[in-house]
């Protein structure tokens, strides 16, 4: 199962952006073969509006399954949950730190947004 | 200045620099029969200082597509063409986005199967004023409505096609400007002569050059600070039109709603000689 950071960084040491619409780069991150490719949101990231639903399609586009982040939006979470993307908040430092936690089970799944859009 | 058919739209990088201001003493001298456009709709000012009779309010909308589930295959023929991402198909899922519909109707020509129709989103409405013969088309935009292109573009399609036309412009460079001063004769940026109103300013004109729109400029202020935008202006070409003086008395009497074209000086003077400057054709000063 593949597993999206949101982060401003290439790899696992990197910090883990609190944003989930404007985060620089999405890490992704195969849990079976313990590897990663890191995918760009750049484009999201400057676009005026609509940033949430476009890196939420993105996530889906890599196969992602669940999304480890800061904070996520209703836009962006209405389209992770269609695509049967869960959505994990964390206040994690790291895109380490958030694998560690995931993987030891302590991040609880969102049952919704936790923040309003444009909160950032 | 009657019979001339000239569209001038007051507009500026900056905020604050005098564009209402500029707008409504401007409209006033070229008097009764002249038309006022408010198009700053996310926040109109232009009937503080033209009070008079409301004659019409016009509610504005812009298409919202609905798809029809049914008829939908989940082709993604809509959610490829829209460039704001407002509809997303996912699987099985289809959702649609109302906030970043900008309304252009696209999503339903493409569709093969003819699931998309539109229903209308009221984004705002405006106002008809007349005061002293001068007819004021303003614009509000509603709370929490983050779209005000086609706003703007409601507010300058209504009225008389003839005559003189003076627009306010919304600040800054963006989409509502655009709108705003799209298909004018004639681009007034108001700037004062600092450097933070010389950086704006250049992005102005860089605006105007853009969309093949001549442009002028008016200072406002003038006295203070540097000879920045007067050099700038020389530099490239752009009539300074008319300068305000700075003058504590021109803010005391905007602050009431006041116009300084009726508070004596020689501001009267200065704006009617920007009118016939701009009636004159072709923009220059006469010197």
């Amino acid at each position: 199962m593949k597993i999206a950071f949101t982060t401003s960084g290439e790899n696992l040491d990197a910090p883990l952006d609190e944003r989930f619409g404007r985060a620089s780069k999405f890490l992704v991150y195969d849990l079976s073969g313990d590897n990663y490719e890191v995918v760009d949101n750049e484009k999201n990231m400057n676009a005026s509006q609509g940033a949430g639903v476009q890196a939420a399609q993105r996530i889906a586009r890599t196969g992602a399954k669940a999304v480890v982040t800061g904070h996520c939006g209703p836009k962006a979470f209405r389209v992770l949950t269609a695509a049967g993307v869960k959505v994990y908040n964390t206040e994690a430092k790291t895109v380490r730190e958030a694998l560690s936690l995931y993987r030891e089970g302590r991040l609880r799944e969102a049952a919704a947004a936790d923040v309003d859009g444009h909160w950032s | 200045m009657r019979g001339a058919k000239v569209r001038i739209a007051v507009a500026s990088g900056k905020g604050g620099t005098g564009k209402t201001t500029v707008a409504v003493n401007l409209a006033a001298v070229m008097g009764a029969g002249c038309r006022l456009y408010d198009c700053d709709v996310e926040e109109p000012n232009a009937h503080l200082f033209l009070r008079g009779e409301k004659v019409g309010e016009e509610v504005v909308t812009v298409p919202l597509p609905v798809v029809d589930e049914g008829l939908c295959d989940r082709c993604g023929a809509c959610a490829d063409f829209c460039a704001y991402g407002a509809l997303v198909i996912l699987g099985t899922e289809v959702l649609v986005f109302p906030e970043l519909c900008h309304g252009c109707g696209g999503c339903r020509l493409v569709c093969p199967r003819g699931a998309v129709t539109e229903v209308p989103r009221r984004i705002g409405v405006v106002e008809t004023i007349h005061a002293r013969g001068i007819t004021l088309r303003g614009g509000r935009l509603d709370v929490g409505v983050p779209m005000a292109p086609p706003l703007v573009r409601a507010v300058r399609a209504g009225g008389d096609g003839g005559g003189i036309a003076v627009i306010d412009a919304p600040p800054g460079a963006s989409c509502p400007v655009i709108a705003a001063v799209r298909d004018t004769d004639l681009v007034l940026l108001v700037a004062e002569p600092t450097p933070f109103g010389l950086h704006d300013l250049e992005i102005a004109v860089e605006t105007t050059k853009a969309l093949g729109l001549r442009a002028a400029c008016v200072i406002n202020r003038a006295g203070g600070g540097d000879g920045g935008v007067h050099a700038y202006c020389g530099g490239e070409g752009i009539p300074v039109l008319m300068e305000i003086p700075e003058d504590r008395r021109v803010a005391e009497i905007y602050s009431r709603g006041g116009l300084v074209v009726e508070h004596g000086g020689d501001h009267r003077a200065r704006f009617e000689d920007l009118a016939k400057i701009i009636l004159a054709g072709d923009g220059r000063k006469e010197s």
